[in-house]
């Protein structure tokens, strides 16, 4: 079976605080943060994108992994905000890891799922036999409209998995992987438009629920699993609210969804969400648990994973810097600050 | 900076790739393609540098070439590397006045430069304060 043998994430280090955009728009801070669950987010530096998010987090992933770069068969980057339009994320990836060459590249776009859509189709290429090991990273630096809804949450940040079939590194084991799917208009960005426009309230009951909703259910009937025999789930995080609202509805804890929640101190990291909060849980689980993620793309369709972790675990999670640590790793940014780092500002 | 001048130079500004000279054990960055110092007798070969070192010496850039004014002020420092020579680098990530001489850092891979809106991305190293 496929699994996953080194993982990594990579979070910015700057915040910005939710009340000080709320500050610069005159709402109540408190009514925002109240109504979304995030008290800040992560800004990207001045020098970082989604490929430097990408190529720090796959850093991070073949260090635990313990692979030569070389031996690395295919990189797919999901992300909604790759650098170029034309132009590949994954083969400057691939160049700053060493893993140039004979290579399988391309990068993936699905709203806030390509990553995990890459980690299925790396999945796919070595259960197919045409390669070995493969990289799957999903990573954003993603943009919200001044003044919109989405400023507050459009964070930046990353992770990526080295996946490899039937190895005694296996961090962790894919059970079952499977996907929803249906032409649901709640968020889309068209060509050359920097910022996206959304459906609001639409984003929700017929959007975010029925999709992960659906591919959760889906999974379990297909794992013969129930809620309870999940130690840890986790679902797409474009704020704090939607996931808790949806473990509630499925029958999930808080204890199972809590280690998963970085949103409400990092934000919504799009490509990176759900799977930062694999990061997350993987930086604490122990050998056998069992691992439920859903992610869930705008446009609209989740992903659906079922996991058991495996031993090596214990002797690779400490090799690299841990998703919380990450999380709490910070240095403040006013919301002009922001606006530079950002290129909010019209420039002469 | 040109296309193909930036692409020449990827190995070393991407990965730390240097030269390492077999006859006097002397360690290059940028690489060389002949030793500097043995010349004829000299056997160069590439080596992957440490990521890690520590600050030599360093500037605070206050005004900047177009390219980097909106970053100023920004740290460019001589950063004396774990196994090799002294390589010229910004420092990122950082309040100028945390830098200090002797201070730890570790390379990042990150943005360099950009060649206006339509242009290629530089990307390379920099380093970040490691404690």
């Amino acid at each position: 079976m496929v699994g996953i043998i080194g993982y990594g994430a990579y979070i910015p280090k700057n915040r910005i605080k939710t009340s000080e955009i709320a500050r610069v728009w005159g709402k109540d801070p408190v009514n925002v943060e109240k109504g979304l669950g995030v008290i800040e987010k992560s800004v990207p530096s001045i020098d970082e994108d989604t490929i430097t998010i990408s190529a720090t987090a796959a850093k991070y992933a073949l260090k635990r992994a313990g692979i030569e770069p070389e031996k690395i068969g295919a990189i797919y980057i999901g992300s909604e905000s790759h650098p170029y339009v034309v132009k590949p994320s994954g083969s400057v990836v691939a160049a700053a890891l060493g893993c140039e060459g004979e290579l399988r590249c391309a990068d993936y776009e699905f709203a806030c799922k390509a990553g995990t859509a890459a980690i299925q189709n790396v999945m796919g290429l070595i259960e197919g036999g045409y390669i070995d090991y493969g990289i799957a990273i999903g990573a954003d630096t993603s943009q919200g409209a001044p003044g919109d809804a989405l400023e507050y949450s459009a964070a930046a940040g990353g992770a990526a998995f080295v996946l490899s079939k039937d190895n005694k590194e296996n961090i962790v084991t894919i059970e079952e992987t499977l996907s929803y799917t249906t032409d649901t208009p709640d968020f889309w960005r068209r060509e050359h438009q920097h910022y996206p426009q959304h459906g609001g309230r639409f984003t929700g009951e017929p959007a975010y629920f029925k999709h992960v909703g659906t591919a959760t259910e889906m999974m379990m009937k297909r794992a013969g699993i129930t809620p309870e025999d999940v130690d840890y789930v986790v679902f797409h995080m474009p704020n704090a609210k939607f996931p808790m609202t949806m473990a509630k509805k499925l029958g999930f804890s808080k204890e199972q969804i809590a280690p998963s929640l970085v949103v409400k101190e990092i934000g919504n990291t799009y490509s990176g969400s759900s799977l930062l909060g694999l990061t997350a849980v993987l930086d604490i689980a122990k050998p056998g648990e069992k691992i439920l993620m859903t992610s869930y793309g705008s446009g609209a369709g989740s992903d659906s994973f079922y996991m058991t972790v495996e031993d090596a675990i214990e002797r690779k999670r400490d090799l690299c810097p841990k998703t919380w640590e990450m999380v709490h790793e910070k240095r403040y940014v006013d919301y002009a600050t922001y606006t530079k780092y950002r290129k909010k500002i019209l420039m002469r | 900076m040109s296309v193909p001048r930036f692409w020449r130079e990827i190995p070393y500004r991407y990965r730390l790739i240097g030269s390492y000279c077999e006859n006097c054990k002397e360690t290059f960055f940028p690489p060389r393609e002949i030793c500097p110092k043995c010349r004829r007798a000299g056997n160069i070969k590439n080596i992957k540098l440490e990521e890690e070192g520590e600050i030599f010496s360093y500037t605070v850039i206050r005004t900047a070439p177009p390219e980097f004014n909106t970053q100023t002020p920004y740290v460019v420092a001589l950063i004396k590397l774990k196994n090799g020579p002294l390589i010229l680098s910004q420092v990122t990530d950082c309040d100028v006045e945390d830098v200090e001489i002797g201070k730890k850092v570790r390379m990042v891979f990150r943005k360099i430069s950009e060649d206006g809106e339509a242009g290629i991305i530089n990307y390379g190293y920099k380093f970040v304060l490691a404690e």
